[in-house]
């Protein structure tokens, strides 16, 4: 499968007359573009598996342009110089990089062989049960419930859950049944100060009118596991007109009538269409040819793309300090529970517990509330070649958050930048297991433990490229709970690259240190 | 006013008044070239009552021709010599607008002037920092600019840089923006955007960079003017040297680059810096053409965090001090106006106080690592931020940012007493091996 073309040009997102000459390679797994220029002979790696598509524009004179358009939306602009090689390359990475539906075992992870000492301890190194441990649980008021070990009781969920420790397998049974998905309410985050419980569930099938004994016992039993507290927060994170339109479907929200103290608030964060289609913007923006300030900004704000940002944060706070400050225990969903209910939910693990800033933290984080708890990866994530409707930037949008918590309080992350663009990468580009499938029971299905690797172990393995210089474990900005500003003028735009990936190799010269190469003539000015 | 009654509670050790004096920077010019001459024309401000009573001009024109071109420039100001590039021999220069008219009326010793500065064969760059039709207006009205018929070495670049009101009011609406309350981040953003201010900023980042490049890159003599030549011309010519010049980049060297190129080239400060954003009246010549110039200087820092000897810290006093100060160095519109009255003995210069090792130490930036490089910035709209330190200062609390600043303090010095040690014991080790060659294994 592997074959090459020579002289080809790489050009320059900016100036085009810096291109680059080189060696285009296409291997079972990726393209590299090896430049001529010795000694340093620079390598360019794209993954298959991150190419979004491949485009083939009409030939110039100066060659016939290949572009390829990557999931972590850099954008690699080549020209071929005939024709025949062109269309034999597009249409090769076009195959290469689509394994075609349900065909999982075609995805990279399957046959990537690193040089690995062992499999299953690397596995082992991150485990979301041991952080149910390190909360002190089980205890007095939450326990393990195996109700869902075979998957039977919710097919998405994982299979060793927390429940309040007066929730009997009959009450949780009967919750499941009134809930979407039969995604019952399930312990996310425990505080072991104050005995408030973050729990997360999906929407209950409410319709009009409909009653659940048992889940109204199964809320009641989540307020009686907090002694302190004489009612809780029932959260729904959509838009109150989306959740009212569902109860037309069947399903809905609590009536704050039917179950005793709570008390139910909205939080208004938008659907997964939405938020595909105002990453969409974004990425139009930022490939705009050249936009002046004006546009940049206007196609930001019509792209609501930090407005969106902003509603997660502020979910996150809203819980956050219900925990912290209030002491109350917050039940959280959306509409199935795995969008917005998982950002919002690890948010505000983050604000709460210094631990989640810790790189080891965070990787148990997303383990344990995004994929032990069934968010749907490789549809959001478009691994295979599936319905466009179901992909949408929900963990982009929280790796986001972090980004603007990390901007806010420099100190009080041990991981840095780069740790999230890394893990943002790896989501999308199936070199390992962790993400692959959309639940818990499929990844055994798939055996992804015995025949992936783990992202976690390559990343602690490489951990110093991903730590903060500033972190500091005692400092006071990396204690107790985070209070961060959401007033508008706080979130930042710029030096985003998860957002200016595309163009950041090329147009923005950061200079770290007296190294002159870093620093080359990198564009012309005549061109603005 | 104030700074003529402020007395200084410290110790002076080094008169400000005295650091930057013209004839002490042409010393350095004289040792690179002999190309250009120090002119006394303007002696009594008589040529051009906004430039210093010293200015540089090619040493093959004489006084005689300068008043004689001061006649045909906007403001009596002819051109000089802004910027020497020792990489390369070019120029930059600035003036005022050519005094052209409707009728093109031509001055054989203007043309003479600048085309002294161009080697045999070779082009220059004039740039304009108006558009085609605000240089067109300007013709109507007696100004205009260098026809190629005229100027036929010269090629001509239109800008589009505001000045005046215009800038005023992005002001305005900027810190009316930031000072909302609504907490909608559409407004935030459309509020933003309406003021225009960082298009401002990138307009005449962009022009600053052409300049540069210009001249180090193709090699090529550039003249700069707008109108007037107080302004946008100032804001160009002084944020190219920040491009083209790692001195500039020091502090002392910045601090001769603001005396040089803003306030003895005749910035009229008192005008622009009279009442800032919150004024209810709205003098005509208030703009915040420093502060512009300031804010590039910001974004450059923040895109070469290590190039820079001085901090955020540093430029915001700066800021501070152009709009209220107790010290006399931002007074007055002109050196003329200094002069007559008495400034240097009547008032304290911001230099000697700012220059003391206690107040350095505040304004030095910790990254700093000297460097010989021409410096690039981008001018994506995705690499110019608003300056929060400046428009969000007491919007919301900079502690969490200054700790992390205290931190990566502690950790430089951390690792500069690190590296001592290495090197102490490096030198132990390497005294060591020479006394005792003998203790080898037997």
């Amino acid at each position: 499968l592997d074959h090459f073309v020579e002289n080809v040009k790489l050009l320059d997102r900016v100036s085009p007359r810096r291109s680059r000459v080189g060696t285009l390679y296409l291997t079972a797994t990726h393209s590299i573009f090896v430049e001529s220029l010795a000694p340093q002979r620079r390598e360019t790696w794209v993954l298959h598996s991150l190419v979004c598509c491949v485009e083939k524009q009409a030939s110039t004179e100066s060659g016939c342009p290949l572009l390829i358009h990557c999931k972590n939306f850099q954008v690699l602009h080549f020209s071929v110089p005939q024709e025949s090689d062109c269309l034999d390359v597009f249409l090769s990475l076009q195959r290469l990089s689509q394994p075609g539906e349900q065909k999982y075992e075609e995805l990279y992870c399957f046959s990537y062989k690193p040089n690995v000492p062992q499999r299953r301890q690397e596995w082992a190194f991150v485990d979301a049960r041991a952080d149910y441990r390190r909360m002190g649980l089980p205890n007095s008021q939450w326990k393990l419930s195996s109700v869902n070990r075979h998957y039977k009781v919710s097919e998405t969920y994982p299979a060793d859950l927390f429940v309040p420790y007066s929730a009997t397998p009959p009450v949780i049974v009967g919750s499941s049944k009134f809930r979407s998905r039969g995604r019952f309410p399930a312990l996310s985050y425990y505080c072991k100060d104050n005995h408030a419980a973050i729990c997360r569930s999906s929407q209950p099938l409410s319709g009009f009118s409909a009653r659940c004994l048992e889940d109204e016992q199964m809320l009641e039993a989540v307020l009686r596991s907090n002694p302190h507290s004489d009612f809780m927060y029932v959260v729904d994170t959509r838009p109150k007109l989306n959740a009212i339109a569902n109860r037309a479907a069947g399903k809905g929200y609590e009536n704050e009538d039917n179950y005793s103290d709570i008390k139910f608030q909205f939080l208004g964060i938008e659907n997964i269409h939405v938020m595909r289609n105002s990453q969409q913007k974004m990425l139009e923006v930022s490939e705009l040819r050249s936009p002046s300030m004006s546009d940049f900004l206007e196609g930001l704000e019509s792209s609501g793309w930090l407005k969106h940002i902003k509603a997660v944060l502020d979910a996150g706070i809203f819980i956050a300090k219900a925990i912290a400050e209030e002491g109350v225990s917050v039940l959280v969903h959306c509409a199935d529970g795995w969008d917005r209910t998982a950002q919002v939910c690890s948010v505000a693990s983050v604000l709460l517990d210094p631990f989640y800033r810790t790189l080891r933290g965070l990787m148990v984080l997303i383990e344990k509330d995004w994929i032990s708890f069934g968010h749907k990866f490789s549809h959001r994530c478009s691994h295979l070649d599936g319905d466009p409707k179901e992909v949408s930037p929900i963990i982009d949008q929280f790796l986001e958050c972090l980004w603007q918590l990390m901007e806010q309080f420099p100190c009080a992350f041990q991981y840095n930048e780069k740790f999230l663009i890394t893990v943002h990468n790896h989501v999308y580009s199936c070199q390992y297991g962790n993400f692959i499938g959309n639940c818990q029971r499929e990844r055994i299905e798939l055996q992804v433990h015995q025949k992936t690797h783990s992202l976690w172990s390559f990343l602690w393995t490489n951990r110093a490229d991903y730590i903060n210089p500033l972190y500091r474990p005692d400092h006071s900005q990396t204690q107790g709970l985070l209070r961060p500003s959401t007033a508008p003028y706080c979130f930042k735009f710029q030096h985003n690259e998860v957002h200016v990936a595309s163009l950041a190799p090329f147009l923005h010269p950061r200079q770290f240190g007296n190294n002159e190469s870093d620093n080359q003539w990198t564009q012309s000015y005549w061109d603005f | 006013m104030y700074p003529f009654f402020y007395r200084p509670m410290f110790e002076v050790l080094e008169d400000g008044w005295n650091s930057f004096l013209p004839q002490n920077a042409f010393k350095g010019l004289e040792s690179m070239t002999d190309e250009w001459r120090l002119s006394e024309v303007n002696k009594d401000f008589s040529v051009c009552s906004s430039y210093p009573s010293l200015v540089v001009v090619p040493k093959d024109v004489d006084d005689d021709a300068l008043r004689k071109v001061a006649t045909f420039r906007h403001g009596g100001r002819f051109p000089v010599l802004s910027y020497y590039h020792s990489k390369n021999g070019m120029v930059m220069m600035r003036a005022g607008q050519p005094l052209a008219g409707t009728n093109g009326r031509r001055c054989k010793e203007d043309e003479k002037l600048i085309n002294a500065t161009l080697r045999p064969g070779k082009r220059g760059y004039i740039i304009d920092t108006r558009t085609i039709n605000v240089a067109q207006q300007a013709k109507a009205r007696g100004g205009g600019f260098e026809s190629e018929a005229n100027y036929p070495q010269w090629r001509r670049i239109h800008k589009s840089i505001e000045r005046y009101n215009v800038l005023q009011e992005s002001l305005i609406k900027l810190v009316e923006a930031c000072n909302d309350q609504s907490h909608s981040m559409d407004r935030w953003l459309s509020k933003l955007e309406a003021s225009n201010w960082l298009s401002h900023v990138r307009e005449i980042l962009t022009t600053a960079c052409l300049a540069a490049q210009c001249i180090d890159r193709e090699g090529a003599s550039v003249l700069v003017h707008g109108t007037e030549g107080t302004d946008s011309t100032l804001q160009v010519t002084s944020l190219a040297q920040i491009i083209l010049d790692p001195s500039c980049r020091t502090i002392k060297g910045f601090q001769r680059l603001v005396e040089r190129e803003w306030i003895q080239a005749g910035h009229p400060f008192q005008q622009r810096c009279a009442q800032s954003a919150y004024s209810n009246s709205k003098p005509r010549h208030e703009a915040p053409v420093f502060l512009l110039f300031l804010d590039c200087v910001w974004q450059i820092l923040r895109q070469f965090p290590c190039s820079f000897e001085f901090n955020e810290s540093f430029l915001v006093l700066l800021f501070e001090h152009a709009y209220a100060s107790q010290f006399g160095t931002f007074l007055c519109n002109c050196a003329a106006d200094r002069a007559r009255l008495s400034l240097p003995e009547k008032t304290v210069s911001l230099w000697s106080w700012m220059n003391r090792p206690q107040e350095l130490e505040h304004l030095t930036n910790p990254l700093y690592e000297a460097n010989s490089l021409v410096i690039w910035p981008s001018v994506a709209p995705q690499s110019l931020l608003l300056w929060e330190g400046v428009f969000l200062r007491w919007n919301r609390s900079s502690k969490c940012l200054d700790e992390a600043y205290d931190e990566m303090v502690h950790i430089i010095e951390y690792n500069k007493e690190l590296q001592n040690k290495v090197n102490c014991l490096r030198r132990q080790l390497a005294e060591l091996e020479t006394d005792e060659p003998v203790l080898q294994t037997p």
